[in-house]
């Protein structure tokens, strides 16, 4: 596999075909192959079950082919053990198979498919390079209906009573990338029971597509028949009761999630309890151990779930794993060592060129020594080599040589590309005594000889074009320094909550000092008002162990009374001031974990706060959990869902309140079978599991009824009794109910997190949540290194999620502690003193939090630049207006490259 | 506009995005006229409109920001 240099020579001879699995079969692979194009590492292997030489032993022609000599028939399965004291499963889950349901049609017709086919279509490597086509005659749909809840909430048909929590919002999205792809006029439709937009800005995604014409149809299509045309005709009933026949070009199946049934026994077999769906059985405070000790789950195998609750359970799993683990950490680790760095300054260049052929890659395209011998005509060059692979170690040994003993100071490598090999090289450099930064490489595979192959003349003449233009740029290069910084190994954790007690002990248990501030007086935050989860676990009991476990470990120190007044400093080296109880107290610690939690919000509506018969869900659980008898006398109580949210002002899902309202209810009815309960919703958002509750609560004889945002629940007082009114979706008619108790399912809203977001120079969104650095991929992370983020103040979160995510920030923030120093990278901002006029204009354009404009000590205004925070982006040097900031290697030197680019 | 126009464009391209999905068309093999020369930036938010005029002025045909 090292020998592999992904140049896909032998799967273009390869005579062996199958069905390419990573498009969903709709298109065709070779036998040797590589499972998709951004695999990594980027290797070839072969697929034993086609190859024509291991079934028959019969041709051999990608050994013949292959340049490098990296094939090996002989390569077989093999048995590994390895001794660990963690094991993590993260296993995933399959695309539910639609095969068995025949009312959809789905094995029959050809333009019946299923949403992971359909993102294989919508891709631009996909069996149709990103153009929507349909059977027979590739003709592009004009008609698309997306149908949810295909193998999902669906008990009857396929046994999957949860919810995949995913599907509603990747068919909002589909919908909206086909009318991106489709030209003219298109229609999306989307079938489903209820929109379960419940993520980070995923409400108003949701707008979005409400707005550019998505149409979401309430019902589900019962049946699909092709005509002659090979058009599909779905029948449907409407909402007002309707037969509907509706003709389609192409019907995409949002298929849900499940664990499959192999992998299923796996799981099982290593002891670890699974439930009836087959995830594994996890405890809402351990949301990421299994039922056996020392082995962790993350991702669809616990439950469905998106990317980033996937990417923070991964974190939350590395978190516990570590913490058994951290007694070892660093013992199997060794360190490299270096020969010192010549120092060039003051030297003329003297630069070295080594062109690669990347075996016939670019060799049979590019004339390699044509652009070698004008590599030998540029200016400063000393010394020009043809390589066959430049990569391969036997030239690395050999350019070290080469670079000793001719004396050269500067290095351009003409070969692929520098985001894969530039550290190699890089690597090479430094053993030879040079600066790392020293080398710049010419694109002349990826972007030239693979690009241009039907253009060799053309290609060779590039391929010259890219050596100038790399050679003009070395000239100008430095040695950069890589200064390193040393770490304070503590963290700091603001919040007391469920999510900041979880992240300081996720930090203390691997050994690192941690502060723990928390506003009030006491630990426990929202938790102190919850009685249970939805899984029915007791939350006074279990946070009130943390508080104790929090309280009782020597490696934190707690301040409650306590807020952040003032904070210096950058990854590895903050320093905080804390108002506690009133007086200042200084802290410095090396990482930040942000979990200040939100609130509750005081409804203004629906007569709250004019009767006590009105209460919000904090309230309620406060009541039942001192005595929950009073609801013994009650006839009727009605929970009222989306009270503040998902309306103009406040356009987000609060993604709890469903679970909260049917959890309740169903305790309501537990207490009092007799009790009418009712809930007014617009969408139930029972995501995953919790789908279970909403399904048992309707058994129980809990009333659902649908409102809309403009037709809102009308709340009276008639007389001494409390009248609500609602219309019937169903009915087409006004509802009249007359409850004794009316619960608002409040929206949840951040705290003020201004000031916090300033001190550490965070951004927030517009719903004045605090936002992170990626969505999808770094939940818990902020772009400002060294800080991280946890619980409410990223989302309205239930507690499992919060847990999750904060002993994901404490993992994230271990990454930082775990280090005694940073090493700062070389390619990055400085700001010339005398040129600075202290405009900040540079410190606004940093996304980073890495230029601060300061006062000098003779009161001059200068921008200075935290290089350990710099990610050599240059945003900041385009918005200087005097040219004082710019990034090394990245400032006259493109300048430079454009000229010489243009030279020709 | 004739037939056998070659307009020289020059192409700034994000390291971390577009620059990763022109190595992606090699892989795929993707043909693509040569006539263009890609400048590798670190983000396309660093480039600053200066590189732009300077491309024109040395008599670019066209300027491709990607990022």
């Amino acid at each position: 596999m090292d020998k592999c240099i992904a140049c896909g020579e032998c799967t273009k001879k390869c005579p062996g075909k199958t069905d390419d699995e990573y498009n969903e079969g709709l298109d065709k692979r070779k036998a040797i192959y590589v499972a998709y194009p951004q695999a990594v590492p980027l290797k070839y292997a072969i697929d034993p079950a086609v190859c024509v030489k291991l079934l028959k032993d019969k041709c051999g022609t990608c050994a013949k082919v292959c340049p490098t000599g990296a094939i090996n028939y002989e390569d077989k399965e093999e048995i590994l053990t390895l001794n660990v004291g963690s094991v993590i499963m993260a296993a995933g889950f399959k695309p539910f198979d639609p095969s068995k349901l025949d009312n959809l049609q789905y094995a029959k017709f050809p333009n019946v498919v299923t949403s992971i086919e359909f993102e294989r279509i919508l891709s631009a490597g996909g069996p149709s390079h990103g153009h929507i086509e349909c059977y027979p005659d590739k003709a592009e749909p004009k008609k698309i209906a997306w149908l949810q809840c295909v193998g999902s909430r669906d008990q009857n048909k396929c046994g999957n009573s949860y919810c995949s929590s995913v599907c509603c919002m990747y068919a909002v999205k589909e919908a909206m990338m086909a009318k991106d792809h489709i030209s003219g006029e298109f229609e999306a439709s989307i079938f489903l029971m209820d929109m379960r937009t419940y993520g980070k800005d995923f409400e108003k995604y949701y707008e979005r597509a409400k707005d550019q014409g998505v149409r979401f149809v309430r019902s589900r299509i019962h049946t699909i028949t092709q005509d002659e045309n090979h058009k599909l005709i779905a029948t449907y009933v409407s909402e007002d009761g309707k037969n509907i026949t509706e003709v389609f070009d192409m019907v995409v199946l949002s298929v849900g999630m499940e664990t499959p049934a192999d992998l299923a026994a796996v799981v099982r077999n290593m002891g670890i309890e699974l439930n009836a769906n087959n995830f594994v059985v996890t405890d809402s405070f351990s949301p990421v151990e299994t039922s056996r000790k020392g082995f962790y789950v993350c991702g669809a195998l616990q439950e469905p779930k998106d990317i980033p609750m996937a990417v923070m359970e991964a974190s939350a799993a590395a978190c516990d794993a570590g913490t058994s683990l951290s007694p070892a950490r660093g013992t199997l680790t060794r360190t490299r060592t270096y020969p010192a760095e010549t120092d060039i300054m003051g030297q003329d260049p003297r630069i070295g060129v080594f062109v690669c052929n990347c075996g016939t890659n670019i060799g049979g395209i590019v004339n390699v020594p044509e652009v070698a011998a004008y590599a030998r005509t540029l200016p400063h060059v000393a010394f020009v080599e043809e390589n066959m692979f430049t990569c391969s170690q036997d030239t690395q040994d050999k350019m070290k040589q080469v670079i000793e003993k001719n004396g050269l100071n500067r290095i351009v490598v003409a070969a692929c590309t520098p985001r894969t090999h530039e550290p190699l090289f890089q690597e090479t450099l430094k053993d030879a005594g040079l600066n790392k930064y020293l080398i710049e490489m010419a694109n002349i595979r990826n972007q030239c000889s693979w690009v241009h192959s039907k253009e060799p003349e053309l290609a060779t003449a590039k391929a010259k074009d890219l050596v100038r233009i790399a050679v003009a740029k070395v000239s100008l290069m430095r040695a950069l320094p890589q200064p390193t910084v040393g770490i304070v190994q503590k963290g700091l954790v603001i919040g007391g909550g469920v999510a900041g007690m979880t992240s300081a002990l996720g930090l203390a248990k691997q050994g690192f000092f941690t502060t723990l501030v928390e506003k009030e007086a006491v630990l426990g935050g929202n938790a102190l008002h919850l009685n249970q989860t939805w899984k029915g676990e007791p939350i006074a009991e279990n946070v009130a162990k943390l508080v104790k476990d929090v309280r009782e470990n020597a490696l934190i120190q707690v301040f409650t009374g306590a807020t952040v007044k003032d904070t210096a400093g950058f990854i590895g080296n903050f320093k905080t001031t804390l108002s506690v109880n009133g007086k200042d107290q200084t802290i410095d610690h090396g990482a930040v974990i942000i979990a200040t939690g939100a609130k509750e919000r005081k409804p203004t509506e629906y007569l709250y706060g004019e009767d006590e018969r009105v209460l919000t869900h904090l309230e309620l659980d406060q009541r039942m959990a001192k005595d929950s008898s009073f609801l013994k006398t009650m006839n009727a109580a009605v929970f009222i869902q989306c009270v503040g949210s998902r309306e103009p002002e406040r356009p987000y899902c609060s993604k709890v309140c469903c679970t909260h309202s049917v959890k309740s209810a169903l305790k309501f009815k537990e207490v009092n079978p007799d009790l009418d309960v009712y809930v007014l919703y617009r969408d139930i958002r029972t995501y995953g599991q919790r789908e279970e509750k909403y399904k048992e609560a309707r058994d129980k004889g809990v009333i659902f009824v649908r409102y809309d945002l403009d037709h809102k629940p009308l709340v009276q007082k008639e007389g001494s009794s409390l009248s609500v009114t609602v219309r019937d979706h169903v009915l087409g008619m006004n509802l009249g109910l007359e409850p004794d108790l009316i619960v608002l399912a409040s929206a949840i809203v951040p705290e003020d997190n201004a000031a916090l977001a300033q001190m550490f120079k965070l951004s927030l969104n517009d719903d004045r949540f605090f936002m992170e650095a990626h969505a999808k991929l770094r939940p818990v992370d902020f772009a400002t290194d060294g800080i991280f983020l946890a619980g409410m103040a990223h989302y309205p979160k239930p507690v499992e999620e919060s847990i999750a995510q904060a002993k994901a920030a404490a993992s994230r923030a271990t990454v930082v502690l775990s280090k005694e120093t940073v090493t700062v990278d070389g390619v990055v901002s400085q700001v010339n003193e005398a040129l600075c006029r202290g405009c900040g204009a540079c410190e606004e354009a940093c996304a980073f939090g890495a230029i601060t404009v300061r006062v000098r000590e003779d009161d001059v205004k200068i921008a200075s630049v935290q290089q350990a925070l710099c990610k050599g982006c240059a945003a900041c040097s385009v918005a200087c207006p005097t040219g004082a900031a710019g990034v090394f290697h990245y400032n006259n030197e493109v300048l430079t490259m454009i000229e010489t680019a243009l030279e020709s | 506009m004739s037939q056998d126009f070659n307009p020289q464009i020059l192409t700034f391209a994000c390291n971390w995005c577009s620059y990763a999905a022109a190595d992606l068309a090699g892989v795929s093999r993707f043909q693509y006229p040569p006539n263009m020369r890609i400048i590798r930036v670190m983000c396309s938010g660093g480039i600053n409109p200066n590189y732009i005029l300077k491309a024109f002025e040395k008599g670019a045909d066209g300027v491709l920001v990607s990022g």
